[in-house]
């Protein structure tokens, strides 16, 4: 009865209006009597409405600040600012200008497509990765999270600076709303590295990973990876690795991660 | 680029990014960067022709980016209480959380194609040119991705009528 076979081809087409009027009149006229295809025409519709029923509610959320800025051009839309020595870069300013790829130089976040390299040598580090790996591992944990609780500070910090090595303290991140739940020791590539876990009022955790392996002598500025849904921001200083992970945005993570930063250094 | 335009977009790039993704820190994220490159790449932008095909082409291009780095598979756990909170629950036939669990099931590459089509209205050739695919490719990851999804949700919805008849 058509001119040309019915392939599967056509039923999607059919569905999808993609059809000529003639090949559409053809294609339901074969429906009327395939009902196993037809019935197969009707599950693709029926998945295409679902699929827009389920996601409609999202047009209709508030749009986060964070994307409502970006409809805005940013000051680094303008040509990238060449790429300067700075002997001495706050942090602070590097977090609140959300210039989170900065490599010791000018190369913002923003500009990151120009400055692919850095970026992939960054990545490269275990570091990100062990301690995004950590978080995932320990912070869905509900009941035992830590080895040792917040509670216990004294004999927390007193013990991982005896494992360490090194006297290592958590930094308190109650001004940002993060209290400290605990801590553990876990396993590093060559030793004993420690992880400090916090959380907020709505329960977010956030684990500090510190490991005081790095021998090669490098301090590093801020950088950030993203495993997954763990953004990941760590620095090298001296003979210690930091590394701060969370399901947070890059920019509250920033936010935090200058925090942490500032507190190490007194 | 008028960013009246951009924001207008915003709210159909979100849904897709989170259909596409599943989660609503990685979407935002996703549509976060995807912006920060569209303003880097303004120059490249063609007034007149379809602001939001070319926000998603740019998406896509990130999204392959994101899926050849080396990731965790992991959702965190308090996000899906979170998810949806008013929404309808099904269509006349189709359960919608067995949808939504269904189409996670499928490759990412197909569930693309599908989204674009369901909530983006693109035509088969829209797609190719933002997927930067041929169309017959659109048409297999389209064709493969239905079949699979009616699959799934065929065998979910079997079991469930026993217990009714018991």
């Amino acid at each position: 009865m058509s001119l040309s076979p019915i392939s599967d081809s056509d039923l999607h087409a059919f569905v999808d209006g993609e059809l000529s009027e003639g090949r559409h009149a053809e294609i339901a006229a074969w429906l009327a009597e395939h009902p196993e295809d037809a019935s197969r025409v009707d599950a693709y519709r029926e998945q295409k409405q679902g699929l827009r029923l389920l996601f409609a509610p999202v047009l209709d959320e508030p749009l986060p600040d964070r994307l409502r800025a970006l409809a805005e051009p940013p000051p680094s839309a303008q040509p990238a600012p060449r790429p300067a020595v700075r002997s001495r870069w706050s942090l602070q300013r590097i977090a609140a200008s959300l210039a989170i790829g900065l490599l010791g130089g000018a190369a913002g976040w923003l500009a990151h497509d120009h400055y692919r390299p850095p970026m992939i040598a960054a990545y490269s580090s275990p570091l990100p990765h062990q301690a995004a790996i950590a978080h995932v591992v320990f912070s869905p944990d509900v009941k035992r999270p830590v080895e040792i609780t917040a509670e216990h500070e004294d004999q927390l910090v007193t013990w991982l600076s005896k494992r360490l090595g090194t006297p290592i303290r958590p930094p308190r991140l109650g001004a940002l709303g993060y209290e400290l739940i605990g801590g553990r020791l876990l396993p590093g590539s060559s030793g004993p590295v420690a992880q400090f876990m916090y959380h907020d009022a709505s329960g977010q955790r956030l684990t500090l990973y510190v490991s005081t392996e790095n021998t090669t002598n490098r301090d590093t500025a801020f950088r950030f990876a993203r495993e997954g849904p763990v953004n990941v921001f760590y620095w090298i200083d001296g003979q210690f690795g930091y590394a701060l992970s969370a399901g947070i945005s890059k920019n509250e993570l920033a936010r935090i991660a200058t925090a942490v930063y500032d507190q190490f250094q007194k | 680029m008028d960013s009246r335009a951009i924001l207008a977009e915003l709210p159909r790039l979100r849904r897709y990014a989170r259909a596409l993704v599943g989660s609503r820190e990685a979407a935002d994220d996703l549509v976060q960067d995807t912006l920060e490159r569209a303003w880097l790449r303004i120059s490249h932008w063609q007034p007149g022709s379809d602001l939001r095909a070319w926000l998603l082409a740019i998406m896509h291009n990130l999204r392959i980016d994101q899926i050849r780095r080396p990731t965790l598979a992991v959702t965190p756990i308090d996000e899906e209480a979170l998810e949806f909170p008013v929404r309808a629950t099904q269509t006349d036939r189709i359960e919608l959380g067995e949808l939504e669990g269904a189409l996670s099931c499928l490759p990412e590459e197909q569930r693309a194609v599908l989204l674009l089509v369901a909530l983006e209205d693109m035509s088969y050739a829209e797609i190719a040119a933002t997927l930067n695919i041929p169309a017959g490719t659109v048409m297999s990851r389209l064709a493969r991705g239905r079949e699979r999804l009616r699959r799934i949700l065929d065998a979910r919805s079997k079991p469930a009528q026993l217990r009714v008849v018991r």
